[in-house]
Order: structure tokens, then C-alpha cells, then sequence
């Protein structure tokens, strides 16, 4: 099949197209299944990587 | 000039391909790329510019431009000219690698790493890895350990991204290697240096498009020029015999089968390097990679990782799976349209296909040929070939024999060295401005994964050692610290690059990254996620017995490494490894040993001591003690 004569590299070729496939099919089914919130905590953190960042 | 070095010469002159000068439309061509680069740094600078810039002012990044940046982050000069030429060395069986890749790099890491990581590192109010195992086992030492293997061993890895622009950059543009290595490190450095270490996400978006458009180019011409995917590969598949004998020995059946698997006999030493080392060295050790781990940090919330999931593997296949099959697909190509050898027949391999063993010939003067010397074997050089072609000719003697002509497999034209196979089928097969292209892409891929790269070792160096160990926050020499731990790694991965050029240097350097990390780390950081009895003592136990392990490994059993760094000789009166009288072992990645006694040195250790404070646990991880 496409060429390729050992099954487990045939498998690894094919199976590299349907874990891509999967993980898209995970992004769209999850689009917007998760809580998109913000936390103060969130917020926190994000100003000192700001800092973190800026001293670098 | 000695016969010998005549000899070498000749030698290099017969396989030379598709070389070319640098001209000016290359030079305006790179500083145009270079100008775009600093102008999107810019506007990132003036506006909103990094993921932390976003989450303070509460806007979501785009999930293209969050993906992207992750995998411009995560693909590196190493995965596309260093495993690509290893792929063209050992063949398709190096697609599990890429499977690897998207199903644990991405689909796993993304939808159960990546929260937890996030939720944790915003809890603990932390901002490097070291930090975050650090603050979980609340362990000044955990957090130093760290720092301290992240400053002295990822040079290692930059070095591996140096030498894969360095080479593309050498053969492409017909320049020494040292050149090209001087004028990338200067590039990166003029990138990393000033501005660069911020991960702005306009350029790290446009270096990944960059890569996406060159890949894509890539995959479709190879395939093309081969008549179709099916063809391709059936072409490849009948190739099994124009295999080299080395590779043979090792247990190579052609470039569209798995290396022969077994244990106990040199024949299946091929199957061990690619499965444990490669595959499985670099896939797991994907998840513990500092400079990834805490991109999840910057994320706003479990819904942005979600969204990321499908451009991130796209993104993956096409920067991991293309150089792969590239690869590959290079030894059909080169034995369909490569440049012409010519010899005479040593052995008749398949009188049907034409594929023959030719031993190698020049034209010493008009009309006669003589043998060409492999300077590295000082034997007559030979080479697999499909003959195209025979013609009467004479030897230096006047005898006359039957010269062939006929074409080799890409392993052949790349002189056996993996890390020439990408360059070499770039500068050959395909059109000049496609070379300029994938340079740019080869620099974009460098910049973003270097970038992130030196962000690391400086931020391990200034809060991970140097503020940990004096006590003091924030402070001005600790950004000095910072600056100078930079410019060190710098240096120390300029040098292993000019120096150490033998046998796939590249896959090795990050291979070696990776298992460490993964035996150093992983266990440590999964516990710190999921395991609230993992205890300070288990972490550090854990972490000491991997780096440990992986390190006396490289030193004393694995052949490559241990014989490259020349310990195991002195204590073994020569050997290339301890256990070079038993087959395989020598093989063997040291992530297979460190990796699983890391884990049971976590679990032991933390069971036999004291648990975690409980009120520590509960900022933790503060919904699981509520339920």
C-alpha cells in the first residue's frame, strides 16, 4: 500500500496523518468547551513575567 | 601536495554536488528577511508584543499565532537539516519520530500537561522551570540542581541548531563551514542578544510562516519530482539493495522498512539506536524541555490550549514529517537524476534493476581512468549504484575496460555524512532560489528555537542560581549574571560546533538534550503535577539518579559518545564502550536505563519520607482538597 512494504512503516506514515487528524478534530470539537476566564492570580503572574522579561 | 591528500581530493571532487556562490541577490535577499524580522520585533515592542502582554491586558492571542509560535519554538534547525539527514541515512522508520512528535508533543502536552502546568505555575507565582519544580517541592536545591544541568548542557543543544544552519549555509552557498558558522552565530547572536530573547509573537509567527511555506514547497517538488507519492515510495522501496554494506551490517533493509529487530548480535544495533535513541529519546524528552514547559505558563486559559491543538499538529507534521520523507526520498531522487558517476563494475547486485556495486573511477588524463582512493579507508572507493550506461575505456596502463556510468543514492553523494544529505539534495535538486528560500527558513527556525534557548540558560543562570544562592531578588547584578550566562552559552556552543564535526553530530547533540531531560526532569515534574506525595526528597533523588545514569551511559557504555569523549578507553585499555563484548548494549540509549530508574527512585523515595506540608499541597492544588 503507497508503495511502502513493511507494515510498520506504512503504519508510522499513515498513523502520522491520523493523530493529526484526531488532534484537529479534538480542537474543534473543544473550541469552546473549556472556561475561558481570567483570575486575578492569572493576571498577577502575567505582570511579573512582564517584569521578568524586561530585566532580560 | 601529497599523493594522499591528490588522493582525498579527487575522492571529494567525484562526489561534489550542486555547489554555488554567494551573489548579491542573497545577500539583499537575508538582509531583507533580516530588516522584516527587526521591524516586526519593533512594532511587537511599540504595541502588545509577548503572550505575558496579552494576559495583563486580557485579550486572547489568536490560536494560529499561539501554535505557531509554540512549534517555531519547538522545530529547529536540528529537526529539519539534522534528523532529515537521518532519515536519508536510516530511512522511513524515522516517521514514528514524527508520530511521536504530534501524539506526545502536542495532542498529549497540550491537553494534559499544559493546564495543569499553567494553573500551577500562576498558583506558585513562578517563572522558570527550575522554578516551578523548585516552588512545588519547595526546595531551594531542586531549583538549583536544575538551573545548574539547564545552564551547562543546553549549549549543547544551541550547538546542535548552530551546525545545522552552518552546514545547510556552507554547502549552499560554497563557503568553508567555519565561514558560514562565524556569519549564523553572528546572526543569531545580533537577533538573540539586543531584542530577540523576548518571545515576541509577530516574529515568531512569521519565522513559522516562513518555515510552513518552505516545507510545503519542499514536500510537494520531492514527491513531484518522483511521479506521485505512491511512485515515490515504491522506487525507494525497490532501492533495498543499493543499501551501503555498513549500514547493511547494522541491520539497514532499505529505506522503507524498519532496521532488523533483535537482540544479541550487531546485526540489530540499528534497530536499538533509531527506536531507543532517536524515537524515543527525543519523542518523550519532548516533554520535559525547560523552554516548553513553561510556554504553557503564558498561556490565558485551558480554552486558548484547546484551540492551539490542531495548528500545532499541522504545524508538526509539516516541519517533522516533510525533512523525514525529504530525507528519504533523497536516495531516489539521486539515483533517478543525480549527477553521473563513473566506474567499473565490482559486483552485479540486480542485473534486471541495473543496480550494481561500481567501484569508483576519475579521468587522470584524456582517455584513461584510474581507481579513486577513499582517503578515510585508503581502498579503492566503491558505491552502490543503478548504471545508466557502459562505454569502452582504458585504465592508466592503457588496458581497456568497461567504464560505467551510472547514479548513486544520496547517502553516496553526501560522503555517508547525515548531516550533508538535506544540503546536499537542497543545492542539487532543487532551484537556486529555493535554496535562498530555505536558508531564510533555516534561520527562522534557528532564531526562534535559539531565542528561547538563551532566554533559558539566562533566566536558570540570574533567578535559578545566582538569585537562589545569594538570596538576592530582582537585583542589577543578577541581570549581569543573566547577560554574562548568555554570552557564555553562546561561545561554548560556537566551539562544540566548530569542533566536533563527526558522524550525525547534530540528531546526537540533541538527542543527548532530550534524554537528559527527560531522565532529569520528566519524573520530577509529572509527580509535581499529579502526584501530591511526591516529596522533596524523591524529586531531588529522582532528578540526581537520572542526570547521574544518563551521564556515566554517555561516558562509559554508549559506543558513539563514549568513544567521541575518550574516558571509556583509558578505563578499559581501548575499548569503545564497557560492555563491547556484549552486542547491542552499546547501542542502547541511556534514556531506556535513566528514565525508568529516575521514575522508581521518585516513587521509593517519596513513599519512605515525609509527605508534603498539607498547607502547601492546598495552594497547590486547591480543588482537589476541596472535593
Amino acid at each position: 500500500m503507497l508503495g511502502i512494504a513493511d507494515p510498520l512503516v506504512l503504519a508510522a506514515f499513515l498513523g502520522c496523518i491520523a493523530v493529526t487528524a484526531v488532534s484537529v478534530l479534538y480542537g474543534i470539537l473543544r473550541r469552546n468547551a473549556a472556561v475561558d476566564e481570567v483570575t486575578p492570580e492569572d493576571r498577577a503572574w502575567a505582570i511579573e513575567e512582564q517584569k521578568v522579561e524586561d530585566e532580560l | 601536495m601529497s599523493a594522499g591528500k591528490t588522493r582525498g581530493t579527487a575522492y571529494k571532487e567525484t562526489l561534489v554536488v550542486g555547489h554555488s556562490a554567494v551573489n548579491w541577490v542573497d545577500i539583499v535577499v537575508v538582509i531583507g528577511y533580516l530588516l522584516t524580522t527587526g521591524y516586526l520585533g519593533w512594532l511587537g515592542y511599540r504595541r502588545t508584543r509577548t503572550a505575558a502582554d496579552y494576559l495583563v491586558g486580557g485579550r486572547s492571542v489568536h490560536p494560529i499565532i499561539m501554535a505557531v509560535s509554540y512549534g517555531a519554538t519547538f522545530i529547529s534547525t536540528a529537526a529539519i537539516v539534522g534528523f532529515g539527514g537521518v532519515a536519508g541515512l536510516f530511512g522511513m522508520s524515522l516517521m514514528w519520530l514524527t508520530f511521536v512528535n504530534i501524539a506526545i508533543g502536542i495532542l498529549l502536552a497540550f491537553t494534559v500537561l499544559g493546564e495543569p502546568t499553567r494553573r500551577l505555575g500562576h498558583r506558585l507565582g513562578v517563572h522558570t522551570f527550575p522554578e516551578l519544580l523548585g516552588a512545588r517541592y519547595q526546595s531551594k536545591g531542586v531549583q538549583v540542581f536544575a538551573g545548574l544541568l539547564i545552564v551547562l548542557f543546553m549549549p549543547l543543544y544551541s550547538a546542535a541548531v548552530m551546525t545545522g544552519g552552518a552546514v545547510f549555509a556552507a554547502t549552499q552557498f560554497g563557503v568553508e563551514f567555519e565561514v558560514a558558522l562565524l556569519v549564523f552565530a553572528l546572526i543569531t547572536a545580533a537577533y538573540v542578544i539586543p531584542g530577540g530573547l523576548k518571545a515576541v509573537m509577530y516574529t515568531d509567527t512569521f519565522q513559522g510562516l516562513i518555515m510552513i511555506l518552505a516545507m510545503a514547497y519542499l514536500l510537494w517538488f520531492t514527491y513531484a519530482s518522483l511521479g506521485g507519492v505512491e511512485p515515490a515510495h515504491r522506487y525507494l522501496t525497490e532501492m533495498a539493495d543499493l543499501v551501503p554494506a555498513p549500514l547493511q551490517a547494522m541491520g539497514h533493509q532499505g529505506w522503507t522498512a524498519m532496521p532488523r529487530f533483535g537482540w544479541g548480535a550487531a546485526g540489530y544495533d540499528l534497530w536499538w539506536t533509531v527506536v531507543t535513541a532517536i524515537i524515543l529519546g527525543v519523542g518523550i524528552g519532548v516533554l520535559a524541555q525547560p523552554q516548553l514547559v513553561v510556554r504553557f505558563m503564558t498561556v490565558r486559559s485551558r480554552r486558548e490550549l484547546d484551540r492551539a491543538v490542531p495548528i500545532g499538529a499541522i504545524f508538526i507534521l509539516l516541519m517533522v514529517g516533510t525533512p523525514y520523507l525529504v530525507g528519504s526520498l533523497s536516495n531516489a531522487w539521486f539515483a533517478q537524476h543525480g549527477p553521473l558517476l563513473k566506474g567499473q563494475v565490482v559486483k552485479m547486485i540486480d542485473a534486471e534493476r541495473r543496480h550494481a556495486l561500481v567501484g569508483l573511477m576519475e579521468e587522470t588524463a584524456p582517455g584513461r581512468w584510474a581507481p579513486v582512493i577513499n582517503p578515510k579507508t585508503n581502498q579503492p572507493a566503491t558505491a552502490p549504484m543503478v548504471v545508466a550506461a557502459h562505454e569502452p575505456a582504458q585504465d592508466v596502463h592503457g588496458a581497456t575496460l568497461d567504464l560505467v556510468s551510472g547514479r548513486a543514492p544520496a547517502v553516496v553523494y553526501a560522503k555517508g555524512d547525515a548531516d550533508q544529505i538535506i544540503p546536499t539534495f537542497i543545492s542539487t535538486a532543487l532551484p537556486r532560489w529555493f535554496g535562498l528560500v530555505f536558508f531564510l527558513a533555516l534561520l527562522a527556525a534557528a532564531m526562534s528555537t535559539m531565542s528561547s534557548q538563551f532566554h533559558t540558560i539566562g533566566t536558570a543562570a540570574g533567578r535559578d542560581l545566582y538569585e537562589r544562592l545569594t538570596g538576592k531578588h530582582g537585583s542589577e547584578p543578577s541581570v549581569l549574571v543573566m547577560r554574562i550566562a548568555i554570552m557564555l552559552g553562546l561561545l561554548v556552543a560556537v566551539s562544540i560546533s566548530y569542533n566536533v564535526r563527526e558522524g550525525y553530530v547534530i540528531a546526537r547533540f540533541t538527542a543527548i538534550f532530550f534524554g537528559l531531560c527527560a531522565a532529569s526532569f520528566l519524573p520530577a515534574y509529572l509527580g509535581g503535577l499529579f502526584w501530591r506525595r511526591a516529596t522533596r526528597a524523591g524529586a531531588l533523588a529522582s532528578m540526581t539518579v537520572g542526570m547521574l545514569v544518563s551521564l556515566c551511559w554517555l561516558l562509559l557504555v554508549k559506543a558513539k559518545e563514549a568513544s567521541a569523549i575518550g574516558l571509556v578507553q583509558l578505563v578499559t585499555g581501548g575499548k569503545t564502550s564497557l560492555l563491547a563484548d556484549y552486542p547491542n548494549w552499546p547501542s542502547v540509549d541511556p534514556i531506556i536505563i535513566a528514565l525508568p530508574l529516575s521514575l522508581l527512585t521518585l516513587v521509593l523515595v517519596s513513599v519512605l519520607t515525609k509527605a508534603s506540608d498539607p498547607q502547601h499541597l492546598r495552594r497547590c492544588f486547591p480543588q482537589e482538597q476541596g472535593r
